[in-house]
């Protein structure tokens, strides 16, 4: 069996993120981690090898992105996956959620994967929509947005928990999962995993080797277009008052009553 | 001036806030076509018909048939690419929820169209409409426009005030051929969630959430919540905790909140929490720790024990109330 998982280097959270000149995240000139949303994915596919047959079960991480985007696949082979695939091409950059998919697509179907396992979300772009175009381009039934995930036999089945209510899905065969933070609790890589990763394989594509025409991909051809970034304009400082033998209440109180909260 | 397909969000025929706001916004750029999803054979009820003219719909597209809510997101996504086909809107609304996103997605793909997902505002222009989102936790805002196809956009609770308008409403029913290749990710089990008695926590117009610092006990969070006719939302710390259900988790990974008030107690206020509340217009924070993060973000905030504050402003409240 063989378990594709789709993750993405994006800038940490908790760093300053920003955008680059030409308006598109900014990867490089900010620290960037494996998205935090995909470790959730790696594991999911770890605990699938390790509950089904560890012996011919293999876990490939792939990840389209710039030189530094290795860093995610590093620490998906440090987690345990046991190869990973780089579609790294200078003419991906800037490409939209479409384009990407269209990438993601070749580079998955190539590894002609059993199940094809997702984050819930990217941590930059945050628009959770890869796993479903990828399932569209791919012609697989999704199983998305897991918070709980079994697969038994060839059957996957998956509580999605929706606005209004909770659903269970179910498929069969081949499947696009993608997994939420509530799935699973992503390992931390151990010594000999740090260890282990450096001789894992790591291969290197290009879109010709994928068979894409680079015209396809990229800012240029992008069907979305940026007109402006604005940063936020800094919140004006509000009240903090402290409380003093029952002082906030009513202070609390005051402010929302003057805003016609009450 | 073109049509405008708006996806309908509905439970049990009673149309959601969320689709009158996106009525609202339609009529910016020009007719609202609602596309309504019916289950089994009923179609559309009398009560969401009424809903739908009451906000503007010029047309409502009836697609009824169980296999929309018997099979994930393809059998709608069938019937949009149909409806995009037929019609040749100016543009897609849908609500930005999971599977609106989803739908979005493959819409996107199969119509060979820009996407543009949760917008806060979404306002006409010259070659067509030109969308607002909020990043990066709501820390920049990016304008931006589909250059390719039909625009597909989704759009977040609360972007707009709901606005009223006549609307013909004229029903017409599509038939969509849903064949068996999207019938893949069966629903097998649906429960629908208690109801609480509260707004909806997405659509509330204030939300009063309870964190770590409630040590557990939701019980002041909730009374002032009640006080103030609010929904009550809950950090990742209280949701693993296991102090409040996941549903109720705003953030990241959560619900994205942007009421009128946001009372944070007992929160931090890290990084994927505001991800979930930083556009709320008016945000308060009572937490013991003077260095909390989340003061940062505050019009007014209480360095005080919640558990004190709380009970003590929901008599206040009360009282004044009578
Ligand atoms: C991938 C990822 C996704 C995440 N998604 C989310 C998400 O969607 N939503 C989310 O909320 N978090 C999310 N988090 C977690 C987030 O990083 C924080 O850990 C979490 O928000 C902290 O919750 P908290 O503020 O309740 O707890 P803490 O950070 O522990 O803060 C508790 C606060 O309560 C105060 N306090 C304690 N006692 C009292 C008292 N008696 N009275 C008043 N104040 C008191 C303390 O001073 C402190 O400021 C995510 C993290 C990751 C890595
Ligand atoms: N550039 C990428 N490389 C690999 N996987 C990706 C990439 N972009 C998105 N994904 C996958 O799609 C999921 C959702 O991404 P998004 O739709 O961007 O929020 C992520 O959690 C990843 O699993």
């Amino acid at each position: 069996m063989k378990i594709v998982v789709c993750v993405k280097y994006c800038p940490d959270a908790t760093a300053d993120r920003s955008f680059a000149a030409d308006r598109t995240v900014d990867r490089v000139g900010v620290d960037g981690v494996l998205s935090e949303l995909d470790e959730y994915a790696v594991e999911q596919a770890l605990q699938v090898k390790e509950s089904g047959d560890p012996e011919t079960t293999e876990v490939v991480a792939v990840t389209v992105g710039p030189e530094v985007a290795r860093a995610a696949l590093l620490k998906s082979l440090q987690m345990g996956a046991d190869a990973g695939v780089h579609v790294l091409d200078d003419a991906v950059h800037g490409s939209d959620a479409v384009a990407t998919s269209l990438i993601l697509a070749k580079a998955v179907e190539a590894q002609a994967a059993d199940l094809v396992i997702c984050g819930m979300a990217s941590t930059d772009g945050s628009m959770s929509v890869v796993p479903a175009m990828l399932a569209e381009r791919l012609g697989l039934p999704q199983v998305t947005f897991a918070s709980e995930l079994t697969v038994d036999g060839d059957t996957v089945r998956a509580r999605r928990d929706g606005d209004v209510a909770t659903e269970i899905v179910e498929a069969a065969g081949r499947v696009l999962i993608s997994v939420t933070d509530q799935a699973n609790e992503p390992r931390y890589p151990s010594f000999k995993g740090i260890m282990a990763a450096k001789k894992k394989p790591v291969e290197s594509l290009t879109l010709a080797d994928l068979g894409i025409d680079a015209a396809l991909v990229g800012a240029g051809s992008a069907w979305t277009a940026v007109e402006a970034i604005e940063a936020r304009p800094p919140r004006a400082a509000g009240t903090v008052v402290v409380d003093e033998d029952g002082s906030g209440a009513g202070a609390l109180v005051e402010f929302l009553a003057a805003q016609k909260f009450i | 001036m073109g049509e405008i397909l708006v996806v309908v969000d509905h439970v049990d025929g009673v149309v959601r806030k969320t689709t009158h706001e996106l009525l609202t916004l339609a009529r910016r750029l020009g007719e609202p076509s609602a596309v309504f999803f019916g289950d089994g054979a009923d179609g559309l009820g009398e009560a969401a018909g009424t809903s739908l003219r009451e906000y503007g719909a010029e047309k409502i597209y009836v697609v009824a048939g169980a296999e929309f809510a018997d099979y994930l997101v393809v059998p709608k996504v069938d019937a949009l690419g149909v409806l995009v086909q037929q019609v040749s809107p100016t543009a897609v609304l849908i609500p930005s929820s999971a599977e609106g996103k989803e739908i979005a997605g493959r819409l996107a793909v199969r119509t060979e169209s820009g996407l543009i997902t949760d917008a806060v505002d979404v306002q006409a222009g010259d070659d067509g409409p030109r969308t607002t989102q909020s990043v990066f936790a709501g820390g920049f805002t990016v304008q931006s426009k589909v250059v390719h196809g039909t625009p597909i956009i989704t759009v977040k609770p609360n972007a707009v005030t709901p606005e009223r308008a006549d609307g013909a409403g004229a029903v017409e029913t599509v038939d969509v051929a849903v064949p068996e290749s999207s019938r893949t990710a069966a629903v097998v089990e649906r429960r629908p969630r208690a109801a609480t008695g509260r707004p909806e926590l997405t659509e509330a117009s204030i939300v009063v959430s309870g964190g770590r610092g409630t040590g557990g006990d939701f019980a002041p969070v909730e009374a002032f919540a009640d006080a103030l006719g609010a929904a009550v939302g809950a950090s990742r710390a209280a949701v693993d905790s296991g102090w409040y259900p996941h549903s109720y988790q705003v953030g990241q990974t959560g619900k994205t909140v942007s009421p009128q008030l946001y009372v944070a107690n007992g929160i931090s206020g890290a990084i994927q929490h505001r991800a979930g509340m930083q556009t709320s217009k008016t945000i308060v924070a009572v937490n013991k720790d003077s260095e909390a993060p989340i003061f940062d973000l505050v019009d007014f905030g209480v360095v005080g024990d919640l558990h004190k504050v709380l009970p003590a402003a929901t008599d206040q409240i009360n009282a004044r109330k009578g």
